[in-house]
């Protein structure tokens, strides 16, 4: 109720908002000039000009000019990385010069993220950025528990500490995360798949709901999240060190980084972070085996001239993942009694200790990048790039001799080549480049289990162009173009009864190139040629209004498992069955925004609709009895699907101490070709945030957040029956896979405070306390729902130090 | 920049003789039953009851022989063995499963019009549970049914009933389920 009430009252404060800049039309309009310097008083080139709703940067030598501002009272705002941002109110009546000098801020130095040569990552679409304060908060969680807090992205679960983020509805393959430029391979299978990644590392999160990003590939159906570290182009030497203690899971990490800036010349970074964590718990009983570890530790250096740079990075990510031993289940029938007995069979004291089932993960990125400016305005980079990715899955064996030995070991190495030039020419920006790169997967055979990812070669060529034209300060239309060619060669074994089921004896023979036992060996080939492109429009209106508009064309290529997986799944008790012949996927995004900001409140609305022809998804077909018992046949099919839905964020500032933040998200999946509803989409949700906030108590910030889920009711009915043991006799019972798990509601507090111990070096401390209340609640997006109940209450305190 | 340089060459090529062999062996499966095989001796019968399944998690479904009928009224000596005849010899799996007592237990579950299953004494675990690889049954009365083998790995074996066949509070992963269609003349 509190909600609706809120929202009533913003209604009102708007139209009285929106009545007062209606009366303020009809102003005159001013050019401002001026010149921009360092503390050396050399010119700044690219800083940040901002007055009224123009925004510009500043030339080579340090000048700007923004034309059509209107006259009156406007605030002046200038900013730099590295710098103190010079804001003040100013009063315009006639044309102006208004030159600035700016001072180094030390102080502010943590909250510096790097700039690129253009700002942006895409012009026309919606790009939402989490910046280092917020992912600061999630030191102690994940990549994906941090991406939650962006509105339209809610996470895919297994367990409490397997997250992956979902934009729009979608996930994995069609979502690429890009860290520090690299594509993030391993992230884009299964559902457990979580991306490798230290938070900790990140110094800012871009997220874009949409292909528009080009230059990072063709294939982001449902979206892409760019990961940027933290640079300082100061020299200076600056350390950050975040300790986190958790009650839930009883344990907590500590982080710390160095890092030593500088504008030219050379400059290194360093971070290491431990993670480690024992079961956590829900409110009535503990999740026996859910406890995590991480080891992790990345480093680079750069050196750079005025008109070169040269950077070199490695990052090593060791993580250790229980997952919930009552997860593990052999039949339907078991997966039945989980079901239904509303508890995990599984339940023993607390313990930190890590059994099977669990994961091992390793990950090693490492790449060097030089960029050299041609001109002012021209630059060039190259980028070499490997990742090395070794994934162990163990699983409860029969044997228990066998519980030492993964049950899935994947060796999946990749190496990636990058080339691209940037240019920009009077109102023209223009980006182009190619990509080059291999990947190896071994699934290593000696674990004595069918791998269901095989291994496998592919190489990828992709070239790309976009262009950005600036019609006015106002209007800016951006365009570009992608081709992708891949081919993928694997190497699999498939049970000569599975080969002659799927029928792939008539059409798929020449795969063979030998045998073993009942099983044919088998190289299958696959080449694919993809175009995707994207057309978008900026238009900024006066008072404050923004309004985007973007259409965007992405293909996808179906993935080893797509088209190789065969076998059971021991987590949900099901056979899941690819297809050799998967097409590519292609969706068409229609994405807007229009963005609005009044003096204290701001509102933004993104509605998109994406079309998606031969959308994958995975549908059960029947059944098949094994001597373990029945198991449900789950195939990869395609679809003609349809996605719509709305993304609606505000910020409010109610007075100098309170402020209000409304995020709310819908999204409907439509199985065309079935006339049914999508599996696996996000129930709408709705967050608010009440913060309150006093600089004078040592800079206190204290926030109160609500999180309504919705049920899921828009679901396709995929709940079978099956025979189970009742009495000695086999009755049959349904079995509901597909049902979601009612709605919730959760509250969650957040405070800090911030010490400052010198001028240089400061002391923030937190208190956070997750799910307050400790709700007993089941999210639809965690596979772990049959199984058991979510976190409960999570009190957690960081200290997080700066010098 | 010559020292980068120098680094870049040495690192690229290093990077890529990392690159992994593929090699084309076929995962062998360790663990894997293939045959279920439950006989019945009693009363100047042999009766074998067998669920084959060579492509295991495969398409294919097990080959379900029932060798003949039992007769009301008698008693018959059960024991269960298992094994993986994907192997050459076919391996004897029904050892692993007794050493590895405490982990297994066989349940045996036949309507009770049919007949009554107690299990062997002598086939228990090191904590005196029974692992149910031997066992009595008694046929009742005429009729037909199914007799259902399930062999449950990490079983909950004190809970209520588990000790004396009940697989109801059992919990525990399934590693074979078959149900064998038998006639009580």
């Amino acid at each position: 109720m509190r909600c609706v009430i809120l929202k009533l009252k913003e209604m009102r404060f708007l139209s009285v908002l929106f009545f007062f800049m209606v009366s303020s039309l009809g102003y005159a309009q001013v050019t401002i000039t001026g010149v921009i310097t360092d503390e050396n008083g050399l010119p700044l080139k690219d800083a940040h000009v901002h007055i009224a709703n123009k925004t510009t940067s500043t030339n080579a030598n340090g000048s700007y000019v923004l034309s059509g501002i209107p006259s009156g009272k406007q605030k002046l705002y200038i900013s730099y990385i590295g710098y103190a941002a010079i804001e003040e109110p100013i009063e315009i009546s006639t044309d102006l010069t208004i030159n600035r000098q700016m001072q180094v801020d030390i102080t502010k130095l943590n909250a510096v993220v790097i700039q690129q040569i253009t700002n942006s990552k895409s012009e026309s679409s919606n790009e939402q950025i989490l910046k280092n304060t917020t992912i600061e908060k999630f030191s102690n969680q994940t990549l994906g528990d941090a991406l939650k807090e962006v509105s339209g992205v809610s996470i895919l679960k297994t367990g409490s500490t397997i997250v992956k983020p979902v934009i729009n509805g979608l996930h994995s393959s069609r979502v690429p995360i890009i860290n520090n430029n690299v594509r993030l391979e391993d992230q884009q299978w299964g559902t457990e798949h979580a991306p490798n990644f230290d938070i900790n590392s990140a110094g800012k999160i871009t997220v874009i709901k949409g292909a528009s990003a080009l230059q990072y590939g063709g294939d982001a159906i449902g979206g892409i999240v760019i990961i940027e570290p933290e640079v300082i182009k100061k020299d200076t030497l600056v350390g950050k060190t975040i300790l986190n203690l958790a009650s839930n899971g009883r344990g907590g990490s500590l982080s710390s980084s160095l890092q030593k800036g500088n504008r030219y010349g050379w400059s290194w970074n360093a971070l290491g972070t431990f993670k480690y964590l024992g079961d956590r718990e829900t409110p009535d009983y503990v999740l026996s085996n859910s406890g995590n570890r991480e080891q992790n530790f990345s480093g680079g250096f750069r050196f750079a001239k005025e008109k070169y740079n040269f950077n070199a990075k490695y990052s090593f990510y060791n993580a250790q993942i229980g997952i919930l031993k009552a997860s593990h289940i052999g039949n339907v029938n078991d997966l039945y009694n989980s079901i239904n007995n509303q508890q995990p069979s599984i339940i023993v004291p607390f313990t930190y200790s890590i059994e099977a089932p669990k994961q091992e993960v390793q990950h090693h990125l490492a790449k060097i990048n030089y960029q050299r400016w041609l001109n002012d305005n021209s630059s060039i980079d190259l980028q070499y790039a490997f990742q090395y990715n070794n994934r162990l899955e163990f699983d409860i064996r029969r044997s228990s001799a066998n519980n030492d030995k993964a049950a899935l070991d994947l060796e999946l190495a990749t190496h990636t080549f990058l080339s691209d030039y940037k240019t920009s020419i009077r109102n023209w920006k223009l980006k182009s480049g190619l990509n080059l790169g291999y990947q190896n997967n071994f699934a290593n055979p000696k674990t004595g289990v069918r791998p269901l990812i095989p291994s496998y070669e592919k190489w990828d060529a992709g070239l790309y162009g976009i262009a950005v034209h600036k019609f006015d300060n106002a209007t800016s239309l951006e365009s570009g173009i992608r081709y992708d060619f891949s081919s993928i060669e694997a190497t699999k074994f498939y049970l000569k009864s599975r080969w002659n089921e799927r029928g792939y004896d008539t059409e798929f023979s020449n795969f063979i190139v030998g045998e073993d036992g009942n099983q044919w060996l088998t190289k299958p080939n696959f080449d694919y040629h993809n175009i995707s492109a994207n057309i978008g429009l900026k238009k900024q209106f006066h008072h404050e209004m923004e309004w985007l508009v973007n259409v965007s064309l992405a293909s996808r290529n179906p993935n080893p498992s797509e088209l190789f997986s065969d076998g059971l799944h021991h987590s949900t008790g099901q056979i899941e069955l690819g297809d050799l012949r998967l097409k590519k996927e292609q969706a068409y995004k229609f994405n807007t925004t229009f963005k609005k900001d009044w003096k204290s409140l701001t509102l933004q609305i993104n509605p998109f609709i994406n079309r998606i022809s031969n959308f994958m998804y995975l549908q059960p077909i029947g059944f098949e009895t094994t001597i373990r018992g029945a198991f449900p046949v789950w195939e990869f099919k395609q679809t003609e699907a349809l996605l719509t839905g709305f993304d609606v964020n505000t910020t409010w500032n109610i007075s100098n101490h309170f402020s209000h933040e409304l995020g709310m998200a819908y999204v409907n999946g439509q199985n065309l070709s079935t006339d049914d509803y999508l599996i696996d989409m996000p129930p709408f949700v709705m967050n608010n945030k009440i913060q309150y906030k006093n600089e004078s108590w040592f800079n206190f910030v204290s926030e109160l957040k609500s999180e309504l889920v919705l049920t899921q009711n828009q679901f396709p009915n995929y709940n079978f029956e099956t025979n189970i043991i009742v009495n000695n006799e086999l009755s049959p019972v349904l079995v509901e896979v597909s049902s979601p798990p009612k709605g919730y509601h959760l509250l969650h507090f957040y405070g800090e405070m911030t010490f400052k111990i010198s001028p240089k070096n400061s002391l923030t401390t937190s208190l956070s306390i997750q799910n307050l209340t400790n709700t007993t609640y089941r999210d639809y997006l965690n596979r772990q729902r049959f199984f058991a109940d979510e976190m409960g209450r999570n009190i957690q305190i960081q200290l997080k130090f700066n010098y | 920049m010559k020292n980068l340089k120098l680094i870049a060459l040495l690192v690229i090529p290093t990077l890529f003789l990392t690159s992994c062999n593929n090699d084309d062996t076929a995962a062998v499966e360790e663990e894997l039953f293939t045959t279920v095989t439950t006989t019945l001796v009693g009363g100047g019968q042999t009766i074998t009851l067998t669920s084959r399944d060579l492509d295991a998690d495969g398409p294919n479904a097990p080959i379900i022989t029932v060798s003949g009928n039992l007769v009301a009224g008698t008693t018959y000596q059960g024991s269960t063995i298992l094994l993986d005849e994907t192997k050459n010899p076919p391996k004897d799996m029904t050892e692993e499963v007794e050493e590895l007592g405490n982990e297994h237990q066989l349940f045996y579950q036949l309507p009770s019009v049919l007949g009554s299953i107690t299990y062997d004494a002598s086939n228990v675990d090191s904590d005196g549970n029974p692992i149910g690889l031997k066992f009595t049954l008694v046929a009742g009365g005429t009729g037909n049914g199914n007799l259902t083998v399930t062999l449950r790995h990490l079983p909950n074996k004190t809970a209520s009933g588990v000790a004396d066949g009940d697989i109801t509070n059992a919990g525990g992963s399934s590693d074979i389920a078959v149900s064998f269609p038998i006639v009580v003349n």
